[in-house]
């Protein structure tokens, strides 16, 4: 009598979603089907196809990111395939070793510096070429393909030719003549770190740019009248009708870039031969392959991982009150 | 009231900022090209406007020491696993995401969402020693694929295109009794066909241009694609040739062609609305 009651009581449930027209008492064929439906959803063929999607999520994403806490947590090597080895919880001694590593202090700090090089400069350069793109008539697929190109490029093709620039004796040093640094660009303690952050600004541009041009087209025109019926000038538009209004992207903007910016590897791993000079470049990414891969310490390599997403996190969440508040 | 109510006509100087900005984006393209059909490399501003006739002997050069062909192949093999995956698996996972109501939806749309905030540094190791250590998949086509197997932007993509589409369209072919594969195949995905080319192409430069996984599970030179071999050459060889840059920017051309010429070719699909949607969330 309740099963009975359970399958009446679903089968108003979704009958009254989809526009009440079903019967609240239906046959016992109807009934079973509405304990189905109550139980898995009007379409439970949807599960299997999206199970493949699920199953993945699951062993490429969810498992590795508990291992990857949990690896942090304990005492964790490299051993021969199917040996059975002891494996020890030991607290927070990897983050302890972690800490006490100068080059992974120093990795965290570059990244620091190309954080503040990079984000502010891909936000400005960004919306301000997003905002003269917008509105162009002619020449449009060109500069797009001009803005965006370096984006669908690899970054190791990139790489080759800003080696042969901005290398001692290349193009950049020739212009500059007596200007040029010494010693040269991507073995100079000092500039190293800035040049990597030009690089990436450069090469993720066309990404922001396109996001700026889907926030854009949501402004209202109006705005744009009513602030020239005022007599605001084309820049005071853009400060006090342009910028308020994608602040949404902005937030989203800054939060990507620092994520690519955390994930830096290729660029100090060939750019300046592996975090060169003397790890002046060297990334926290890189770090990680170094202590993880090379040396065999995966365990404090997974909580350099662990501190450098926590970073990220409280990045983006200062970033986010930050820009989101009114 | 002459300009209030038409379109904001860009200005001259508008145009002159961007172009000089395009040409200065440009540049380091045109230089490579350049670069690598110069026999001597020269640095100076007159050496990026040759008068020497070009030369191919840093393709020659570059292909005797990387083996540009077969690394060709693998980094082709690499990109189309991870596109057949994220076709078939992602489409299915889009539109049961964006049409069918079953028990877990709700969870797994958060775990989209998540998963494209999960930054890949920390998943780094783990997978490592999972996948290389693990399942003993260093140097195969299927250890390289697995990360990358399903593009999540791409599930993205096609859910919201899959939820654009007119709701009446599916309750008449249900009404017509279609199986749910069915209306997916012949209903919905002719509909959104513009979107499956926008979510191929971008998930091509993905895999076409990783560097840092297939570095690390391979090991063997004829299992690297083009991206992890040129990059061995960058950093082990090249100080030992005889134009190296020149080698090199040579193989910095093999790899950005293709997804240069695909960019080119299909560059009004990657429209800002489509990815701005995709990523937006």
């Amino acid at each position: 009598m309740s099963t009975a009651h359970a399958g009446a009581a679903a089968t108003t449930g979704p009958g009254a979603r989809t526009g009440g027209t079903s019967p609240t008492v239906g046959g016992p064929l109807r009934a079973s089907r509405s304990r189905v439906a109550a139980a898995l959803g009007r379409h439970p063929v949807g599960m299997v196809l999206a199970a493949p999607y699920a199953v993945y999520v699951a062993v490429v994403f969810a498992y590795p990111f508990g291992f990857a806490v949990w690896m942090s947590f304990h005492d964790y090597f490299f051993a021969a395939p199917g040996a059975v080895v002891e494996r020890p919880f030991v607290g927070l001694a990897n983050y302890r070793a972690m800490l006490a590593d100068e080059g992974v202090r120093r990795a965290f700090g570059n990244i620091l510096v190309f954080l503040v090089i990079n984000v502010p400069l891909t936000v400005a350069l960004a919306l301000l070429l997003a905002a003269a793109l917008n509105g162009v008539v002619h020449a449009r697929a060109f500069l797009r393909v001009a803005f965006y190109v370096p984006y669908v490029t690899a970054s190791v093709a990139v790489v080759g030719v800003w080696l042969f620039l901005f290398s001692s004796n290349g193009m950049v040093n020739t212009m500059l003549g007596p200007l040029a640094p010494e010693p040269s660009w991507l073995v100079n303690e000092a500039l190293a770190m800035p040049v990597i952050a030009l690089f990436v600004v450069w090469k993720q541009l066309g990404f922001f740019i396109l996001l700026y041009l889907a926030a854009l087209q949501n402004v209202p025109k109006e705005l744009y009248e009513s602030a020239a019926v005022d007599g605001a000038s084309r820049w005071h538009q853009f400060w006090s009708v342009t910028v308020p209004a994608v602040r949404p992207a902005t937030a989203l903007v800054v939060i990507l870039a620092t994520i690519t910016g955390a994930n830096l590897f290729t660029e100090p791993y060939l750019l300046t031969g592996g975090g060169g000079p003397s790890g002046a470049s060297a990334s926290p990414v890189l770090v990680m392959y170094q202590r993880g891969i090379q040396q065999g310490q995966p365990d404090v390599a997974a909580a350099i991982g662990v501190l450098l997403v926590i970073g990220v996190l409280l990045i983006s969440a200062v970033n986010r009150r930050l820009i989101e508040r009114d | 009231m002459p300009s209030t109510s038409g379109p904001r006509r860009p200005g001259l100087l508008r145009y002159a900022v961007l172009l000089a900005g395009a040409l200065v984006f440009l540049f380091p393209f045109y230089y490579m090209l350049i670069g690598s059909l110069q026999s001597e490399p020269d640095t100076s501003v007159a050496g990026a406007f040759p008068t020497s006739s070009p030369t191919l002997d840093n393709y020659a050069d570059i292909n005797s020491r990387v083996a540009l062909l077969r690394s060709l192949v693998n980094s082709g093999i690499f990109t189309g696993g991870v596109i057949l995956g994220t076709v078939v698996f992602g489409v299915l996972a889009g539109y049961a995401l964006a049409r069918l109501h079953f028990r877990g939806r709700g969870t797994l749309f958060a775990l989209v969402l998540l998963v494209q905030v999960i930054p890949f540094q920390l998943l780094l190791i783990p997978l490592y020693v999972l996948i290389v250590r693990g399942y003993g998949l260093a140097d195969s086509y299927l250890g390289m694929i697995l990360p990358f197997a399903i593009n999540t932007v791409a599930v993205f993509i096609f859910r919201q295109f899959f939820l654009q589409l007119p709701d009446d369209l599916f309750s008449a072919a249900r009404m017509d009794g279609a199986g749910e594969l069915r209306i997916l195949w012949s209903v919905a995905l002719p509909l959104v066909r513009p979107a499956l080319l926008t979510a191929v192409l971008l998930t091509f430069i993905g895999p076409w241009n990783e560097f840092l996984w297939p570095f690390l599970v391979t090991k063997q030179a004829d299992m690297q694609p083009l991206a992890v071999s040129l990059a061995n050459y960058i950093s082990n060889v090249a100080s030992r040739a005889a134009n190296p840059y020149g080698a090199i920017l040579a193989g910095a051309c093999v790899l950005a062609a293709p997804a240069v010429a695909l960019f080119v070719a299909f560059q009004r699909h990657f429209v800002s609305t489509d990815i701005g949607s995709g990523v937006k969330g």
